[in-house]
């Protein structure tokens, strides 16, 4: 039985880390909204880029087509983009993006691809070294805030090495924001581009798109940009869902704490009172016995 | 009074601008170009250059750098790669 002295000091600590658990929530409740408003305003963008290019895709197809676009025709080699957040606390956020790229990362070896990786996040960085260090070809920082610069390092990093043919497809991992509640491991082909199915093609009105330059080179100029935009919004969707899972732990580890300190204060006055009661008993007792 | 253009501006940052105007003016990598109501479908990038909207005689401009303009029966979309509105 612990001594009352440090059943006091122990209900002292947890209230402690009850403080620092509530203020993270709180700081993270209020970047999350911050975070979510950047991920809206970047869909609009992501969402035209894709639109213009399929409207393009159709047109260029053949010899012509940007090998960005169509691929290598080989799908041998296989680069890995995984893309988790710097920090931890964020209850399995990270982890269950690290295990989707696990899985993927070992079925691609099993069907013996020559697979690389590349790591943006310091969480990625860390948990994937273990089995798959030997294969990073470049590891970047998320950073604090999304910025395109980062993305834009990434995505040139990601040409540099398609364009030396070292590698055919690639794909890129990341947690796709669905609610504050529900973030979704998700994995993107990033090369060969996928191209929705923009459904019906635009009503033109019977007049006939003109291109300045022509198609190809335009295209040229856009499937680079369109992947430091994937990438780009990847980091904005991993950001918002960050805040939201840390904001759900930390939540949770202070409704913890919580039913930690009632139990244990409840124990503590329990024992005080026994102590009382048998602090009493003996003086009584020892009056009586005069 | 001529049609009014839809027109948008965005960024891969944020929408800056999106509604009825009557004359966007941009930089295209080939020559600027000025679009109106009922352009021909068009698409070109852009160059380092303003953007200028023209709205019921008044002119907002926007530094632009990179980027491509679409111009679609339903309007004008301006993807910037950077794009401010200048002071």
């Amino acid at each position: 039985m612990a001594s009352l002295k440090e059943m006091r000091n122990r209900i002292g600590s947890v209230k402690a880390t009850q403080k620092i658990t509530k203020a993270m929530q709180m700081v993270a409740a209020a970047k999350l909204r911050k975070a979510q408003d950047a991920a809206q305003n970047a869909r609009p963008y992501a969402q035209r880029m894709a639109s213009v290019i399929s409207n393009l895709a159709a047109g260029v197809s053949g010899d012509g087509a940007p090998k960005l676009l169509v691929g290598t025709g080989s799908d041998r080699r296989h680069l890995v983009v995984v893309a988790t957040s710097d920090r931890g606390l964020a209850g399995g956020f990270n982890s269950s993006i690290v295990r989707a790229a696990r899985e993927r990362l070992n079925a691609l070896v099993a069907e013996g691809k020559d697979v690389r990786v590349l790591v943006v996040g310091r969480k990625a960085r860390d948990q994937l070294r273990r089995h798959f260090g030997d294969r990073y070809v470049g590891v970047y920082e998320a950073g604090g805030n999304p910025s395109l610069s980062v993305a834009e390092e990434v995505s040139t990093k990601i040409r540099e090495l398609f364009e030396a043919g070292e590698v055919d497809v690639v794909s890129l991992i990341f947690s796709r924001f669905k609610s504050v509640v529900s973030q979704q491991p998700t994995v993107l082909q990033l090369i060969p581009a996928q191209v929705a199915d923009g459904g019906a093609p635009l009503d033109l009105k019977g007049a006939a798109y003109e291109y300045e330059p022509d198609e190809a080179a335009i295209l040229e100029e856009l499937l680079p940009r369109n992947i430091t935009t994937q990438v780009f919004s990847a980091m904005l969707e991993n950001q918002a869902g960050f805040f939201a899972a840390q904001m759900t732990a930390m939540d949770n580890a202070t409704r913890n704490a919580g039913d930690m300190i009632a139990g244990l204060t409840l124990k503590y006055n329990r024992q005080r009172q026994a102590q009382i009661t048998k602090e009493l008993i003996e003086i009584i007792s020892g009056a009586e016995a005069l | 009074m001529a049609d009014k253009l839809h027109f948008s501006l965005v960024s891969p940052e944020r929408e800056l601008f999106a509604g009825l105007v009557d004359q966007v003016d941009a930089p295209g990598s080939e020559g600027d170009f000025g679009v109106l109501a009922n352009h021909a479908p068009f698409m070109t990038t852009l160059k380092e250059g303003p953007v200028r909207v023209y709205n019921n005689g008044q002119v907002t401009t926007y530094e632009v750098r990179g980027g491509f303009a679409d111009v679609t029966p339903e309007g004008l979309t301006i993807l910037a790669e950077h794009a401010v509105e200048a002071a």
